[in-house]
């Protein structure tokens, strides 16, 4: 740990400007002491490089699931002046716009336990996942740019989905301004067999269980849709090969520009950035709304597949079923928006990698339906731990751009985890306590047990106490799929 | 030894790191490409040589040669769906430039015969590293899965 580290408040720490000559603000941490300790060193070096950047405002984030990454650490926040700020693909990762999504059951744990089986094994056939797995769709390029430009809305077009669904999508599933010109080729011929696929590492699709003791506010929790006993699936997916692919291109794109061009010196190679106002940068952010909008097709197809695989099981039709989605949240972006800095209204590049967008009651940009209540926030813990529901606030408006946590946060390399546990024998494990897991891999499978996780009621808890994000609920899982 | 790859377990923690050892430069990228196959799937030996890809790059940097050329095998991955077993590399040196032309001997995934392990999503340039220690050149990559 650090030694300058200071702390600022209950659940807050703060590196102060002049530890590092070259920061322009301070760092700032979200955790409980616990999980500050557990930190990795790197994650400080890396939120110090981010503090760095040109434009940055108010402070470099770290959220309490931190930890270190490539560029910026994952867990890691930075908004910057939209005039004379940069954009940084290491701020926003290959993954673009990899997220969450939460859909809502009318059915109870004593309804689908008896089908469990029958339903987890029926998605493993119906949403691949793993290594080099291909979705339904056969688009020609053509359609798979429309796609790109019109993101779950050309789904919902083409009879995938529920008009619905857009409402409660952030950015109604259509991030305005995606620019396909922006686009390799090799980008459109990664990511076009790909739509409705899950992928692997930590993508899974889960059916959990709201246990009568782990609704935290009962009245939000009607208010979203949930009820005592209920069953609800969530999912996490990004924008697979397809926007692996255009973080790549623009990767190699700002390091030619980086310091040639715009004179920023290279910290780290993957923080390599340019002028959010540049050629390059306003290319990149055209090309990344791509991956956005790949991403939110891809989870909207996914939703279209759960909704058949419920409809046979159960053999109801999907809206009677009540397979209304809660929300659908992004991880890794870097989104445009207005915020108030310093009591000014400006507008700012927020870069949010591996970090949740949590806007609080009112603020623009989050479904009429919940105005009052805040924006859904969905955290996907471990396969074996659960999951959270969350409400933006508005000290998360004030504090962090409108951003918090966005999992539990790895505490253990995948090669480490699986000299530790071995898949088979935690399938077998897991099974005994309830919860069935189909996975292409059984290593897959050990790379992503609880072990190698932080604890996901400390995460939350964290949050919670900080005031970024209420909270709501805690899902159990009872079915999961794995890349 | 003509060259080897080891997976690291304290380099990165979400990512796949690994580093590589090799007697020469074509070496060294025929076992990095290994690497990034064998982070994908359990056996090498599984894949069977039914499909030939070139590839044929120059940079005057031998690390963006590396790094794009692994690539390379990750664009393969998803956008024809093949692994590649075997890897015939050839380096030159014209002036300032590095010239590589590679053979790939690879199939289609099939996941019934194949055991996979986890998709590899990019190369990243944290702590990306080729050198040459002691005669011996050597390499760190680690990739986002």
């Amino acid at each position: 740990m650090i030694p300058n580290i200071k702390r600022v408040g209950n659940v807050v720490w703060e590196i102060p400007l002049g530890y590092r000559k070259d920061m322009r603000v301070p760092v700032r941490i979200y955790a409980t002491e616990k999980l500050l300790k557990e930190m990795d060193e790197m994650v400080y070096q890396q939120a110090l490089n981010v503090s760095t950047l040109p434009g940055i405002l108010k402070y470099s984030y770290v959220m309490p699931d931190g930890h270190s990454g490539y560029g910026f650490p994952i867990g890691g926040v930075a908004a910057m002046d939209a005039e004379t700020g940069v954009i940084s693909p290491g701020g926003i990762g290959f993954d673009i716009n990899c997220g969450m999504r939460l859909v809502l059951t009318n059915l109870t744990y004593n309804e689908v336990r008896p089908k469990l089986k029958e339903l987890v094994d029926l998605l493993f056939q119906r949403v691949p996942a793993g290594v080099g797995s291909t979705g339904f769709l056969k688009l020609t390029t053509g359609e798979f740019k429309e796609l790109l430009q019109m993101g779950a809305k050309w789904c919902v077009e083409k009879g995938y989905g529920w008009p619905e669904d857009l409402e409660r999508t952030e950015e109604n599933g259509c991030i305005e301004g995606a620019d396909v010109s922006k686009i390799s080729p090799k980008a459109i011929q990664r990511g076009i067999d790909q739509v409705g696929t899950l992928g692997s590492g930590n993508h899974y699709l889960e059916i959990q269980w709201v246990k009568p003791e782990n609704i935290v506010d009962h009245e939000a929790a009607k208010k979203l849709g949930i009820f005592e006993n209920q069953i609800v699936i969530m999912f996490h997916c990004g924008s697979r090969g397809f926007g692996h692919q255009v973080a790549t291109d623009y990767l190699q794109i700002f390091l030619s520009v980086m310091e040639r061009k715009y004179g920023i010196k290279i910290l780290d190679r993957e923080l390599a950035c340019a002028p959010f106002n540049s050629k390059e940068g306003q290319d990149y952010f055209a090309a990344m709304k791509c991956g956005i909008n790949m991403s939110f097709a891809n989870r909207q197809v996914i939703l279209h597949r759960i909704r058949e695989v419920f409809s046979k099981v159960f053999n109801t039709d999907p809206e009677k079923l009540g397979l209304h989605m809660v929300y659908d949240v992004a991880h890794n972006t870097a989104k445009l928006e207005e915020h108030i800095v310093d009591g000014k209204r400006m507008k700012v590049i927020v870069h949010r990698k591996g970090a949740t967008r949590a806007f609080g009651p009112n603020t623009e940009g989050i479904p009429k339906i919940y105005k009052e209540l805040g924006q859904p926030v969905i955290i996907g813990g471990s396969m074996e731990t659960g999951s959270y529901l969350l409400l933006g606030t508005q000290k998360a408006m004030e504090e962090t751009f409108g951003t918090t946590c966005h999992g539990s946060g790895r505490t253990m390399s995948r090669t480490k985890a699986k000299q530790l546990v071995r898949g088979e024998q935690l399938i077998k494990e897991l099974e005994k306590r309830g919860i069935y897991v189909r996975s292409v891999s059984y290593s897959g499978v050990a790379e992503e047990a609880g072990i190698a996780y932080k604890n996901i009621d400390e995460v939350i808890e964290a949050v919670a106490l900080a005031g970024i994000s209420h909270k709501v609920v805690r899902f159990l899982p009872i079915g999961n799929i794995k890349g | 030894m003509t060259g080897k790859y080891i997976f690291r377990e304290d380099i990165a923690i979400a990512d796949l790191a690994f580093e590589v050892y090799a007697d020469n430069l074509e070496d060294l990228f025929k076992y990095s490409g290994l690497a990034i196959t064998n982070a994908m799937i359990v056996d090498l030996n599984s894949i069977k040589p039914a499909v030939i890809k070139e590839i044929e790059m120059e940079n005057e940097n031998i690390e963006f040669l590396l790094f794009n050329f692994l690539q390379e095998i990750i664009f393969y991955k998803d956008s024809e769906r093949l692994l590649f077993n075997r890897i015939d590399v050839k380096i030159k040196e014209e002036g300032q430039k590095y010239i590589l032309k590679a053979l790939l001997y690879g199939e289609k995934i099939d996941m019934n015969k194949h055991e996979l392990l986890v998709d590899v999503k990019a190369v990243t340039m944290h702590l990306f590293e080729v050198k040459k220690i002691n005669g011996e050149w050597f390499a760190r990559v680690i990739v986002d899965v």
